[in-house]
């Protein structure tokens, strides 16, 4: 975990409102697994004053990326970065995905931006069949990059599928096996509740990575908590002990 | 000429007048791969309460302008795990390791200050009593001058190390509460700790904490710490460890000339977790440029 100055080096834009950034840092590219995370200081001047967390989406050499979407002041700000401009950049923090397995298939499951560490995850997933299920308001709405033949559920007409991500995973469970396949997960607490219980109803292991407001991303705020079964007396942080936890093992707020 | 940043406050001597302050660098593991800790004047380490407290649910903490609000809740692994686990990490750094107590009544503050003074790597202990964020204790203690009396005269007995009680800006006269403290015993104060705030979701009408209400801290709250800093100074004989906002050396600075011996840096821990290092630079070029051999003059300086 360090502090380092990435230097932007590309700028895309995924749909209106979805930008895939490109940055230089040989530290960060070369350390970072999948579901781990950075902390952006996107403004030098302390506004806004907390840094934000991003999942590193994907990893090339010496570069890594992040994809976001332009919610506030400090997506704004990060968007308006323009080539050989430097930002400051804390990571790469928290414990990813665990890759390790006896499992064959991975089965991707995401609900919007919650796809961002997905593009990392398929190349580090080489030797196991990747499925995944997008879910999202619009086709539009839900990133495809660097994720292969994704099937989309949408809320309208656009998607493969109409429905919630969860609705199209019930509906195709009978295609696939629980018993070798494992469930990688990233999205709202909501989408992930729903999940929960449908891997907990048809007996499937879950990793999920966690969403929560955090202010230092290191563990020293103690700001994202989460409840974990496995320890009740005390909580787990999302930055520190996640942001990857054992879905069936976390009690989402 | 190599300015002399040493301070001495509260009967500590400190390389720097610069702490960690309590609450924003844990148990000093995680900020010490960001910020040599022996070339700061202390830490504060994060409050214990006699029993582990799980702290509050989340939500627990939101950004606001020039702040963010908290509500941790004290979240801590009690004084035994603290001694057992925790001490010897932080023993091994050469500056002021200052432990913050926190509690729900006068008795467990005697026995955490009691049982804190048999340790010996614990070179101070500073008083919470005005934490925002816990129901049973805390700020009930903060907001009540003769309760803060109190518990500075129970936990003096309780112990012969250098003594802070940490105040709440969340009073009207906080120069009464430095005043208490004076009299019955204590050798410093910590001024601010947060204030209160909160903040809502304008479209499901939910408060952003859990809590409801929180602690506002960060540059926001700077002004305020200034003022109860100065209005202490300039009536209460008393050491004042000035805390609130600081984000540079600056800010460090600022609080010294209103009356500040030493300064404590807390939310922008968060941000800039070098910072404590990185403002010792500036200072040393501040005293230079303003051709001061001591840093510790520009204490209480104010021309007014």
């Amino acid at each position: 975990m360090h502090i380092v100055n990435a230097r932007v080096v590309e700028t895309k834009a995924l749909s209106k409102n979805i930008l895939l950034k490109k940055f230089h840092s040989p530290e960060i590219a070369r350390n970072v697994a999948p579901g781990r995370f950075v902390n952006v200081k996107v403004s030098e001047f302390g506004d806004p004053l907390l840094r934000r967390p991003f999942s590193v989406c994907d990893a090339d050499g010496d570069e890594f990326y992040l994809m976001f979407d332009v919610t506030g002041k400090g997506t704004r700000i990060l968007a308006g970065k323009q080539n050989d401009e430097t930002i400051d950049v804390l990571g790469p923090l928290g414990n990813g995905f665990t890759l390790e397995g006896d499992y064959e298939t991975a089965l991707l499951v995401a609900g919007g931006l919650g796809a961002a560490p997905f593009p990392l995850l398929v190349k580090r997933l080489a030797g196991k069949r990747v499925l995944a299920f997008l879910g999202g308001r619009t086709r539009a709405a839900v990133p495809d990059y660097g994720i292969p033949n994704a099937v989309v559920a949408s809320e309208d007409d656009s998607g493969d599928f109409r429905g919630t991500v969860v609705d199209l995973l019930r509906e195709r469970a009978n295609e696939l096996d629980a018993s070798t396949t494992k469930i990688f997960a990233c999205g709202p607490n909501a989408m992930l509740k729903a999940l929960q219980t449908f891997c907990r109803d048809e007996g499937f292991a879950c990793e999920a990575s966690l969403e929560c407001a955090m202010a230092c991303g290191f563990g020293v705020c103690q700001g994202c908590p989460v409840e974990v079964k496995s320890t009740p007396d005390r909580y787990a942080l999302v930055c520190k002990d996640g942001p990857a936890f054992d879905l069936h093992d976390v009690t989402l707020p | 000429m190599t300015p002399d940043l040493s301070v001495h406050i509260a009967g500590l001597k400190l390389r720097n007048p610069i702490l960690l302050a309590s609450g924003t660098v844990g148990y000093g593991f995680e900020i010490s791969e960001h910020v040599d800790l022996n070339k700061l004047g202390g830490v504060v380490a994060k409050s214990i309460s006699l029993k582990p407290r799980k702290g509050n649910p989340p939500p627990r903490v939101t950004e606001t302008p020039s702040g963010m609000i908290n509500a941790i809740g004290l979240a801590n692994v009690g004084v035994d795990e603290f001694v057992e686990k925790k001490i010897p990490f932080l023993k091994k750094f050469d500056c002021a390791l200052v432990a913050n107590i926190a509690a729900s009544t006068i008795e467990e503050y005697e026995e955490l200050a009691r049982t804190l003074d048999g340790v010996e790597e614990i070179d101070a202990i500073e008083v919470n009593v005005s934490c925002p964020n816990v129901k049973d204790g805390g700020l009930s203690f903060g907001n009540d001058a003769d309760a803060v009396g109190n518990v500075t005269r129970r936990t003096r007995k309780a112990t012969s190390k250098p003594l802070i009680v940490k105040l709440s800006p969340n009073v009207p006269n906080v120069a009464a509460f430095a005043k208490r403290v004076k009299d019955e015993g204590g050798d410093a104060v910590t001024a601010i700790n947060t204030l209160v705030g909160t903040a809502f979701n304008i479209h499901t009408s939910k408060p952003k904490i859990a809590n409801v209400v929180g602690g506002l801290s960060g540059p926001a709250i700077k002004p305020v710490a200034l003022a109860k800093v100065l209005e202490i100074s300039r009536s209460v004989d008393i050491p004042i460890f000035g805390v609130g906002g600081i984000m540079s050396w600056e800010d460090v600075a600022e609080f010294m000339i209103v009356g500040a011996s030493a300064v404590q840096i807390g939310t922008a821990n968060f941000v800039n977790p070098n910072i404590g290092e990185t403002a010792l630079e500036g200072l040393r070029d501040y005293c230079v440029n303003r051709g001061l051999e001591r840093l510790s003059d520009v204490t209480a300086s104010y021309k007014i």
